[in-house]
Order: C-alpha cells, then structure tokens, then sequence
C-alpha cells in the first residue's frame, strides 16, 4: 500500500509530513535508553514480517501487520515503523522519497489508535477474548490503513477515486488475513510470555 | 554477514573501479542530493522534463556501474505495485478520446498524467537506489545522525538495521521447523493460525533477545551516545558532485519553469 513520488498533491505531501513527524516525535519521546533495544529489535521483527507472504487463493499477500505493532509498541510504532519504510526505499526501491511523511502516517496513525484503543482492553481480558480483540484490531488497522490511502488519493485529484476505491475493495480479504493472524500471535504470546505486551509499557505516554 | 538489506554491495565489490568515484563522496552529500533531485523531480509536471531527470538517473545508474539488471528489477518491482493504478488513469481523467475499451474512454489527457507518475516515481526511486543505497546501512545510520536525525531514531534505525538479517534466519529457522513437520501453506484456517503463531513466537523471541542486548549494553556501560565510526569530511569530490547535480537541477527547473510554450 505503498504511495509513490509525483502521484499526490502537493498540500496532501507536506500535510502527511508535518504530521508524521509529530507522530514520530510522540513515539521517541517515550523511548528511554531502557527500552530503545526491546522497541528496535521489535521494528525489525516487524520489518520481517512484512516479507512474509501468506497464501490466499492462488496468489498471495505480503504482511503488513500494523494493528499487531501498535499492540506491541504503542506509540513506538510510529517511529518503528517509519524506519521500517525508509529502509524498504532505499534499499528495495519500494514507495518513495517525498512521500515517506504520508506513508508512514497512512500505516502508523492506525496502529497507535489500535494500540491505544485495545491494548488496555486485552490486558484486562482471557487469552481467548484478548486474541478476539486482536483481531478486531488488526483489520481495523488494515480497514483504516486502506480508507486513509484512499484518502491521500482521492484529495489528490478526482481522477484517483476508482483507483481509491478498488484499493479498498482489494484488501477486504488482507484485513480478514491480518486480524486471523494478528488474533494467533496474541493468543500465543500471552500464553508464552504474558510481559510482551509490557515490554514498552511506558511507551504508552 | 549475508545481510538483507546489502546483497548489491557483493556484487559492488568485483569491479568497484567505475564505483570508487560514488564511494568518494561524502554519504551525507548523497543523501542530500538525493533528496534535494527527489524535491525538485516531484515539483516538475512537464513530461519532456520528466523523461530528461529520468534519463540523468539512469545515467546515473551507469555511471555507478551497479549491477544494472538487479537495480532495474527492484525498480520495476515498485512498478508492479503501482502499475493498476497507472493503467485505470486514462480512462478516468476526461479529455480527448485515444479509444473506447467496452463503452469506457481512455484519454490523452489520463495518459499523460500516468506517464507523469511512472517518470516521476522511477526517477526519484533510481536515483534513490544509486546514491543511498549503496552505501553500508551502518553508514547511512550514521550520516543521518551526522545530518541532525534524532539520536532515538538513528539508534532504532540502527537496531533495525542490524538484527532485520539476525531475524530473518530466525523466521526462516521456524519455517524449516514448521516444513519438516508436514506445513504446507494453503488457504484455510489452519495455515493462517500457524503463520499467526509464527509471528508471535518471533516476536516473543525478539523480546527475548532484546533483554540480552540490553544486559550486554549496561555491562559495556551504554550512554546513549553515538559513536562516531565515520568521520565524515567534505572534498573536492564533494564540490563536483554538488556542482553537478545543482546544475542538472537548475536545467530541469529552468525548462520545466521557463518563459516557454
């Protein structure tokens, strides 16, 4: 879901920056020296993930999995995962330059708002209920994720509504995937290790 | 270390001649110019200009001599992403009519403008590539740090970069765990709980790690600086490459710009 350079409206470009970065500057400031190793190791997991692909038919999606990493990092998660995009530019060639500011905020902002929203709800609940929310909150991130690129879009230029919506009809099936597997790594990680939800607790300013 | 995010760096390192000039300059001019050609390709619209900063990073790409089938691939891997998108343009921009597919209208005008957006993005994402990525990921960490990036986010860039290829074993560890046990990924619920539990199970695992990390920081008697493994100086080289690229970005703004039709 990644925006290239040249496809969006100058305004929308500076507006997704100057937010991003907002965002990025709450997430660090929760990052003490402490937790700096348990938020970086948990960007790159995440970053793996995202080379992950599932099968769904006879193609396949790769991973995206932000409700998952604002369950985890809070919001730590805007920065995790603006790292995580600026390495898929430079080195993979994916998204762009200019456009980093609004694609970090498309992916981020839903997954803090999962995370702050279910997180707590999680931590109160049975490993079962808890990996139901999980998954309510992975397709929400995705749902939101999909609505906000939409957005960029279609306040881009009218030109870019069809391509806007089929982008969304697209990833109803990725919102199903992502909330079943963001649901199975709750459940699994509460079993294993109830504390990885704790891990950046702090980082909840 | 095989790692990831530098497989172009082994193939670099056979005939580095033609890259040596790329490895003189400084890495936070790179990233610079990159940026300041990503700015300035973004704000022209004209597509005769488009084509000429397209054509200046392919030129750049050759004069890298980089591996050009590899970074090319790359390249149009972003294109596959984009290319829907491109193709649904001509027939929702209204203007004159090219052809008519099953009673909708493509037009010149929706054509252009998909051009415009392939030109762009591409020209931007090469000269991305050439300039930025080829550098040593700890470098680019560092030069950003040079470049007044927040100290936190260099460290998580750092860490990011230094165990995404630790990780990346681990992922591939459990899935040769999870194929000798008879996994078999297809659509159904079972495969998607397993990938599920993969997740969580890297992701307790980094956890994990990270407690090790942190204990070895604190042994080592980690402040939360930055050392400086680089230290980065301005040349002559420099001086050229800044030339260089302001005078291709002053041609390109000056065409895009200028008094003509």
């Amino acid at each position: 879901m990644h925006i290239v350079d040249g496809a969006l409206a100058n305004p929308v470009v500076i507006g997704g920056a100057v937010l991003a970065a907002g965002g990025i500057a709450m997430g660090l400031r929760s990052l003490t020296l402490e937790k700096i190793p348990a938020a970086g190791v948990l960007s790159a997991s995440f970053f793996v993930a995202s080379l992950i692909h599932v099968p769904i038919g006879p193609s396949s999606v790769h991973l995206i999995l932000n409700g998952l990493a604002g369950l985890v990092l809070g919001w730590a998660a805007f920065p995790a995962l603006f790292v995580g995009l600026l390495l898929q530019a430079v080195f993979f060639g994916f998204g762009g330059l200019t456009v980093l500011g609004i694609n970090t905020l498309n992916i981020a902002l839903p997954a803090v708002l999962s995370g702050l929203m279910l997180g707590p709800l999680i931590a109160r609940s049975s490993p079962v209920t808890g990996a139901v929310w999980a998954g309510i909150g992975g397709a929400f991130a995705i749902g939101a994720t999909t609505l906000m690129v939409a957005a960029s879009l279609m306040l881009s230029g009218d030109e870019f509504v069809p391509a806007a919506q089929f982008v969304f009809v697209a990833h109803i099936p990725v919102m199903v995937i992502e909330a079943l597997l963001t649901a199975a790594a709750v459940y699994l990680a509460r079993q294993v290790k109830p504390d990885l939800f704790n891990a950046l607790q702090g980082a909840r300013p | 270390m095989a790692h990831i995010l530098s497989p172009r760096r082994a193939a670099l390192a056979q005939g580095d001649e033609g890259a040596g000039w790329l490895d003189r300059i400084d890495p936070r001019s790179r990233i610079l110019g990159a940026s300041l050609f990503a700015v300035a390709v973004v704000a022209c619209s004209r597509l005769e200009v488009l084509g000429l900063a397209f054509a200046c990073s392919l030129a750049l790409l050759l004069a890298a001599r980089l591996p050009i089938r590899p970074t090319l691939k790359r390249m149009a891997a972003m294109d596959g992403f984009i290319l829907f998108m491109l193709v649904l343009l001509p027939f929702t921009v209204p203007g004159e009519a090219i052809v008519t597919l099953w009673g909708f209208t493509a037009s010149w005008q929706g054509l252009a403008r998909a051009v415009e957006i392939a030109l762009t993005a591409n020209a931007v994402v090469l000269a991305l590539m050439v300039l930025v990525g080829t550098m040593e990921p700890v470098t680019l960490g560092h030069a950003l740090h040079a470049l007044k990036m927040p100290e936190r986010l260099v460290h998580l860039l750092m860490f990011s970069i230094r165990y995404i290829g630790t990780l990346r074993e681990e992922y591939l560890r459990l899935r040769v765990a999870m194929k000798i046990r008879g996994f078999r990924p297809r659509t159904n619920w079972h495969t998607y709980r397993s990938y599920g539990y993969l997740v969580g199970m890297m992701l307790v695992r980094a956890v994990e790690r990270s407690e090790r990390i942190l204990g070895a920081m604190k042994c080592r008697g980690f402040s939360g600086r930055i050392t400086m493994l680089h230290s980065f100086r301005l040349t002559r080289a420099d001086l050229a490459f800044g030339a260089g690229l302001c005078g291709t970005l002053a041609v390109l703004l000056l065409l895009e710009f200028g008094p003509w039709p």
